[in-house]
Order: C-alpha cells, then structure tokens, then sequence
C-alpha cells in the first residue's frame, strides 16, 4: 500500500481497490491463526457448549487458560510484557473464530479487549509488569466496568466515587457498577470512579481488595455463558500505584476502549453470522415440504442470498476498517511506556468507522438470525435448535458498546469535530459539491463492469457532503439537538462506507484473480440496489426536514439529479448467489 | 534422534465431494493435514521432546501444500520438504518411488506415517516406500515406546492387539489413538514462518517423469448411490428370516 487510508476520508473522497485491506489479503499466518482458535473452539468449546450455557464458571476459566497456552490471549499485549503483539488483523481474526463458540466467546472478548486493552494502552511499565503476564497467559482474567444503574450511555455520570486516603496510600472507592462482563471469576476489574465525586478516573482494581464483592448474575435474555453481575465497591482501598492514565482523564481511556470495542464486535457479528447462515443453509436443505427441500423455493432462496450479501458487506468494512488501523499503526512508534497511548490515538482517527462498524454489524447479526429463524419455521421457536440460541445471543449486540443510536449521533459528530480539527477536508468538500450541482452530473457508465454501482457510490459521496453540509448551515451549533437529523445523516453515512467498500473489494478480486469475483460483482449489484433508493428517500426525508417551499423543490430537483439510477433484476442476482451458497453449505466469497 | 514424517494434504472431512467431469472439483474446498498423519506428526514432536533431535516431515504436492506442512511446523516439526512437481503426483507406485528417493539421501532413525490417507485410502505408500528403502515397517500402530534404538508398537490387528518390536531405522504408520494431535500455538505459528521449507522436483531427485510414472489407471469416478428408504419385513419370525435371506442373495447380493 503506497499511501494508507485516513480516517473519514471516504466522506469526501473515493479510494482506490488496491488501497484498501480485504480478506482477499490475510497472509498464510493470518488464516493459520483463524485455523488454530476454530480448531480450538470446535475440539474444546463446542463439545462443552452445554455445560458453558448452564453456567460453568469453572469450566469458562479452564477453557481460558487453556486459550491462553495456545496464545490466544496474548495478541494484543506487548511482547515486552509477555505478549505476542500481533497484528489487529490477527486479533480481529482470533474473535470473528472465537464467535463461532457462542457467548463463550463474550468471556474471551471481555478479557482480551475491554478488560486487559485500558493497561496495554494507559498502563505505566509498573502495571504493565504486574498484570500483562498473567492477562496474557491466563494466569488471570480481567473485566472492564464502566456501567452503572444510573448511567449507562452517559458514561461521565456515573457516581460511584473515590478519595484520596488520609495517609495519601491508596484512593478510596465506593459505589456499584452494573452489567459486568466476566465479573464470576475475573481477578482484576478495570473501574471508573471520580475522584471527589468530580474527577472521572480510572482504576485498577483487584478482586482480592477487601470491600470487593458481586452480586448476583443476571438473568439475561441470551448470552448466557458469559458471566454478568454487578460489581459492589465498599469502601475499598485502591492503592494510588493502581491509578490508571491520569487523574480526571478517564474518559480517554473509556472512550478509547470502546473504539476497539466497537470493531471487534463487528467481527464477531461477522463470525455469529456465519454460523447462522450455515445451520440455516443446512436447515433448508434438509427440511421437506410439498415433497422438496425448502432450499428449492426462492423465497427461502431469495433469504439466503440476503443473509449471505449483508455478511459479506460486514465483513469488508470489519476488516477494512482493521487493516486500516494496522497500516496506522505501522507508521507511529509503539515502543516506550507511551507506545499504548500512541497507538490508541492512532486507532481513534478511525473512530468514525468503528461506529459504522458497530452499527452495521451488529444490525447484520440480527437480520441473519432473525430469517434464520424464520428459515427454520416453528423448529426455530424450539430450544433444542442452534438457531434458536442464536437469536437472542444476537440481540445484545445493538445495545452494549455504545447503543446504535448513540453510535448513530457519533457518526457526524465525530466528522463535524475532525472537520473543525483539519483532519477531514469536509467543508472544502461540500463546497466542491454545492458548486458541481449546478452544472451537469455525468451519468452511470452503465456498459462498464460495475459502472452502475460506481456511479451510486460517487452519487452517495455528493449527497451525504450535499445534505450534510445543508444541514450544517441550517443548524450552525445547534445541530446537536437534531437528533433525527444526525441520525438520517449517519445512516448515509454507512451506506457509503459499505457500498464503497463491497464495491473496491470486488473490484480488486476482480484484478488479484483472488476470491470469487464473479460472486463478489452479484453481491455488490444486489447490495446496491437494496441500499441506493434507501439514500435517495433519506436524503429526501431530511431535506424536507429543513426546507419549504420552493427552496425544498429545488432541493428535491438536485436529489433527484443525484440519484438516477436503473432498477437491477435482483430476483436472478439473489438465485445467482442462493445457489452459490447452498452449494457451499456455507459462506463464500 | 533423527524423525522424518510423510505428510500428506488430503480434503477437510468434512468437505462436499463435488464431481465435474468425471473430476472431484478442489474449488473452495478446504484442505487439512491427512489426520492420520496428523497422528504421525504428534508422535514425531513428542518423540523429539523427549529424545532431541530433528523431525522433518516431507509431503508431496502443489503450492498448497505449503499450508498443510507450516501447519505441521507450526506444531513443533524443524524442517520440511516439498516434491512441488506434477510428474509426481500419480498413484501409490509414484509416491512411494518419489519419497523413497526424497529420504534415501537423508539421515533418520525412525520414519512415521499415517497408516492411511482418507482421500483414496489405499493404506499402501508409507508400507511400500518401507519396502524400497528395505527397512522395516510396523503398521495401524496406537501405541509407541522407543528405548536404546528399539521400538515397541501395539497394532490394531483384527480387533485385537498385537505388540510388535523392531530396531531402528524402521518405518511406523499411526492408527487413530495413538495421541491427541496438539494445536499449533499463535508462538508456533509465527516461528513456523521462519523454518526451512525446501522446495524439489523430479529431477533434483535424479528421477523421471516415465520412471515414477503411475502403473494404476483411474477408470471412472462416481459418488455413491443416494441412499434409499428402508423397509420394514412384516409377518413372523421365521418368514422375515427367509425374506432377509433371500433380498441378502438377490437384491443386495451380499450373500
């Protein structure tokens, strides 16, 4: 890669395929590692997964450790600090694989990411030394609480509280946090606390702490092989060594996490969905009815060529968007006490993409279970099928790591501040726009491999900077209030990172002669037929939020410019790529 | 103690036979380490850890057997051969000549296979590679003790045991059971990168193309017949035992 992508740069400018990471690019160590932890999950997990969902904790921490001999909990720590210091691409890998082992994979993920990550990146050398070793091996499991009973997206109010003792030794800290991933068993428990009741800070806070305690586990829709409970604090003296990142900065190291947080859940959305797709497939080929397997009718057809394109434009942005932070990470030195804090300001240029990530995987997941189960008939309602499972293990997934509404909020807030920063060249862009609306708007090349699709991708660019700008002048500052807007806003957004994406992706298979071109083409037209009359009518719909009259005409006139666009026979794409994967049994691309 | 492993990559198990032209199709089928020799692997590591020394596994095959045999070496294996060469990719006569050729010019003590492949399954090339090497070969083996240059092995033999022993340098194919195959480890997978992997052809083996060539023909491939439903033989004992009879010698023809 000659020039590496910058983060929300694909708001105001295209890429071109040879630029961007596909999984057409994992090297043979990257689906080496993917092989050991689904050998891992298949030989160890799954025979157990019964046990795991009854609540296990015991076989959890066996399972863990024994991750840990194979190092699979050590891709993210330094290698100065025991670790493997792999790619993200590798440790994106090892949790799409770990996914496939239902919400074990939760206890894995809490503890390699939000759990040990706020040390790897805000730890001194101090507390890198004493916890990473043990993290990384599995000697010892970490949990991360951020979350309490009042406050949940609003991360800041949280009351729990912390003091300086009287001897200055240690910080005092006292409240209850909730919703805690790992919180059975875990040994060292990451938490937010301010200091005087003022200053967001966080924590490092072991188990063995008198005044520590958890209450009881929930009883959760699904998930249930990860352990949750709330995390009582009394009184309980941290010492200040334990301190994590600097007084009243929490919120760095919160909101940090959560980036990661965020695109590593899109990758085990990917990972879910998989597995969703292939009982589904399997499900439809066995079931009978009117004398044939369900898999011959198209409608049963149309639903999987439906649930394989949403996987396959997940999975192009999840590791589009890694590959993206790796080529950042390339670029910036990692060595030193400071290399975490480094590397988590270089993984937050992507923030934007991160939450698109979230958003869209985690909306993907639940689409694939849900016509899973719908595949399934009744059979999907009955405990004893995988699918069933599936379903509300999916749920979750668009509420922890920031709501997909909140996600939805940050996506334009976050470009506004990049803007303001210099970072992105929005306004430059939208300009540009405003000025090219006027003139004529070249038409799709509709003869040209893709041209369609080309052309909608560039038409989406210039509507979001079109709309979005429009919508900048209408609010000034004030647009934080226009939720809905914000909302319209990001939801273009999205369909232009993931339409641009599968797009470059299957451009770029295309000329490699790697991955299945000709089924990557089918799956981009489909997607792109399903999501390019979605932006015309959310470009249309906020437009009208903000005009009358003749002023709205005209708006609706240059919409319209935007968004000419002939209807694709989706019916023969969709038996096209059905057919594929009832070949398959599986995914493919 | 020097191990030399022929490892062979065969379809995953799990994989969708496809016929297109009287052809299996490979497209998009994953392909995995022979699991019996997986088996051999395992026991060569173990082997090494207790003994020193050196295991090298050999396998022949195109590019993508790369895969299978840094998988090998990402389990514990030092070193590797590859006969990357389409003349020698024939039948049991062909593999069995080109590994006896790739291992004559090399040091070992013990050599261990697979007692099969599970892709044609013809239990034959590690036996007859024993033979031209003129060393001696124990078989389907689910227990393996070396001591003092002497191997003890328990064999599979008609459902009972055997135990057999012999003096190294001897020839050992492994029968499921005989260990629990380890995953390669993220640490393994990365020293495997830097391991030495040597690539050959025929000629760098001083064979040919005619003198390797396959003396077996594949005449047809076929996928079994779709099962079909049973039935159930109704009336008394005596008349269902003459019915099962008599579909065993006419329908079925087992008998």
């Amino acid at each position: 890669m000659a020039d590496r992508e910058r983060g929300g740069a694909f708001f105001v400018a295209g890429t071109s395929p040879e630029e961007i990471f596909t999984p057409e690019d994992f090297t043979d160590e990257h689906k080496m590692i993917a092989k050991t932890t689904l050998d891992f999950v298949e030989g160890e997990v799954l025979p157990v997964a019964d046990q795991l969902e009854h609540q296990d904790w015991e076989l959890t921490q066996r399972l863990l450790r024994k991750a840990g001999e194979l190092g699979l909990l050590a891709s993210d720590v330094p290698e100065a600090y025991e670790g493997l210091a792999l790619d993200k691409v590798s440790s994106s890998l090892i949790g799409e694989a770990m996914s496939h082992a239902g919400s074990f994979a939760l206890s894995h993920g809490a503890h390699v990411g939000i759990g040990s990550l706020p040390i790897i990146f805000f730890g001194t050398d101090e507390q890198k030394k004493k916890y990473l070793p043990d993290l990384a091996s599995g000697a010892k499991f970490a949990a991360y609480a951020l979350t309490e009973p009042g406050s949940g997206s609003d991360a800041l109010g949280a009351r729990t509280t912390a003091k300086l003792s009287a001897d200055g030794k240690s910080y005092i800290l006292n409240g209850q946090k909730q919703y805690i991933t790992n919180s059975a068993f875990a040994d060292v428990f990451i938490v937010y606390a301010k200091i005087d009741g003022e200053h967001f800070s966080a924590f490092i806070v072991e188990r063995g702490y008198p005044g520590v305690s958890t209450g009881p586990e929930e009883k959760k829709m699904g998930i249930k092989a990860s352990s949750t409970r709330p995390l009582i604090l009394e009184d309980v003296h941290v010492p200040v060594e334990n301190l994590l990142g600097e007084k009243g900065r929490g919120h760095v190291i919160a909101f940090n996490i959560l980036n990661i947080g965020r695109y590593k859940l899109a990758v085990g959305a990917v990972g879910g969905s998989k597995v969703a797709l292939q009982t589904a497939v399997k499900y439809a080929k066995t079931r009978e009815q009117f004398k044939q397997p369900i898999a011959n009718f198209p409608l049963i057809q149309g639903k999987i060529a439906d649930m394989q394109t949403k996987l396959f434009v997940a999975e192009t942005i999840a590791y589009r968007t890694t590959g993206a932070i790796d080529a950042a990470l390339t670029e910036v030195d990692l060595t030193g006490e400071k290399g975490g804090q480094v590397a988590a300001k270089a993984i937050a240029e992507f923030a934007i993409e991160c939450s698109i990530n979230k958003v869209f995987g985690s909306e993907m997941l639940d689409f694939v279970v849900d016509e899973g189960v719908q595949i399934h008939g009744g059979a999907g309602f009955i405990q004893d099928y995988p699918i069933e499972r599936m379903y509300r293990d999916s749920r979750i997934n668009r509420i922890f790591e920031g709501t997909n509404e909140i996600n939805r909020l940050l996506i334009p807030g976050t470009l506004l501040k990049m803007a303001m920063k210099g970072e992105v060249a929005l306004l430059q862009a939208a300009g540009q726009v405003q000025s090219e609306l006027l003139g004529m708007i070249e038409p799709a090349d509709e003869q040209a491999p893709l041209g369609k699709e080309v052309h909608a991708v560039e038409m989406t660019r210039k509507l979001f900077l079109a709309v979005g700008g429009m919508a900048v002048q209408t609010y000034g500052q004030k647009i934080e209030r226009e939720q809905e807007v914000l909302a319209n806003l990001a939801d273009i957004g999205i369909a232009l990172y993931a339409m641009e994406s599968v797009l470059l992706r299957a451009q770029k298979a295309a000329q490699s002669n790697k991955g299945d071109a000709a089924l990557q083409s089918d799956m981009v037209q489909l997607f792109v037929a399903q999501t390019f009359p979605q932006v015309e009518l959310l470009a249309r719909d906020t437009v009208a939020v903000m005009q009358e009259g003749d002023d709205l005409k005209m708006s609706l006139a240059m919409v319209r410019k935007l968004t000419k666009y002939t209807p694709t026979n989706t019916v023969a794409l969709k038996r096209r790529i059905a057919k594929r994967v009832l070949e398959a049994e599986q995914y493919l691309a | 103690m020097n191990i030399l492993v022929c490892l062979k990559q065969t379809f995953d198990t799990e994989a969708r036979i496809v016929l297109e032209d009287g052809r299996i199709k490979e497209d998009g089928v994953q392909f995995v380490i022979n699991p019996y020799d997986e088996y051999a692997v395992e026991e060569a590591i173990a082997l090494k850890e207790r003994f020193d020394g050196v295991v090298t596994v050999i396998s022949i095959g195109p590019a993508r057997v790369d895969e299978a045999v840094r998988t090998a070496l990402a389990m514990g294996a030092d070193e590797a051969v590859i006969v990357d060469d389409p003349a020698a990719f024939g039948d049991e006569f062909t593999a069995s000549t080109v590994l006896a050729a790739t291992i004559k010019s090399r040091p070992y003590d013990l050599i261990l296979a697979g007692n099969q492949a599970v892709d044609d399954g013809s239990g034959q090339v590690a036996l007859r590679t024993a033979e031209l090497l003129g060393i001696a070969h124990i078989g389907v083996v689910t227990k393996l003790s070396v001591e003092d240059g002497r191997v003890t092995a328990e064999r599979d033999a008609e459902g009972d045991t055997e135990i057999v022993e012999a003096a190294l340098p001897v020839m050992v194919t492994a029968q499921q059971g005989l260990n629990e195959p380890r995953y390669p480890s993220l640490i393994g997978i990365r020293k495997a990168a830097k391991k030495p992997v040597e690539r050959l052809t025929l000629a760098d083996l001083g064979l040919s193309a005619e003198t390797v060539a396959p003396r077996a023909q594949i005449v047809e491939t076929f996928l079994p017949p779709a099962k079909g439903s049973g039935r159930v033989l109704e009336g008394d004992t005596a008349a269902r035992v003459a019915e099962l009879v008599s579909e065993l010698r006419q329908t079925s023809k087992v008998l």
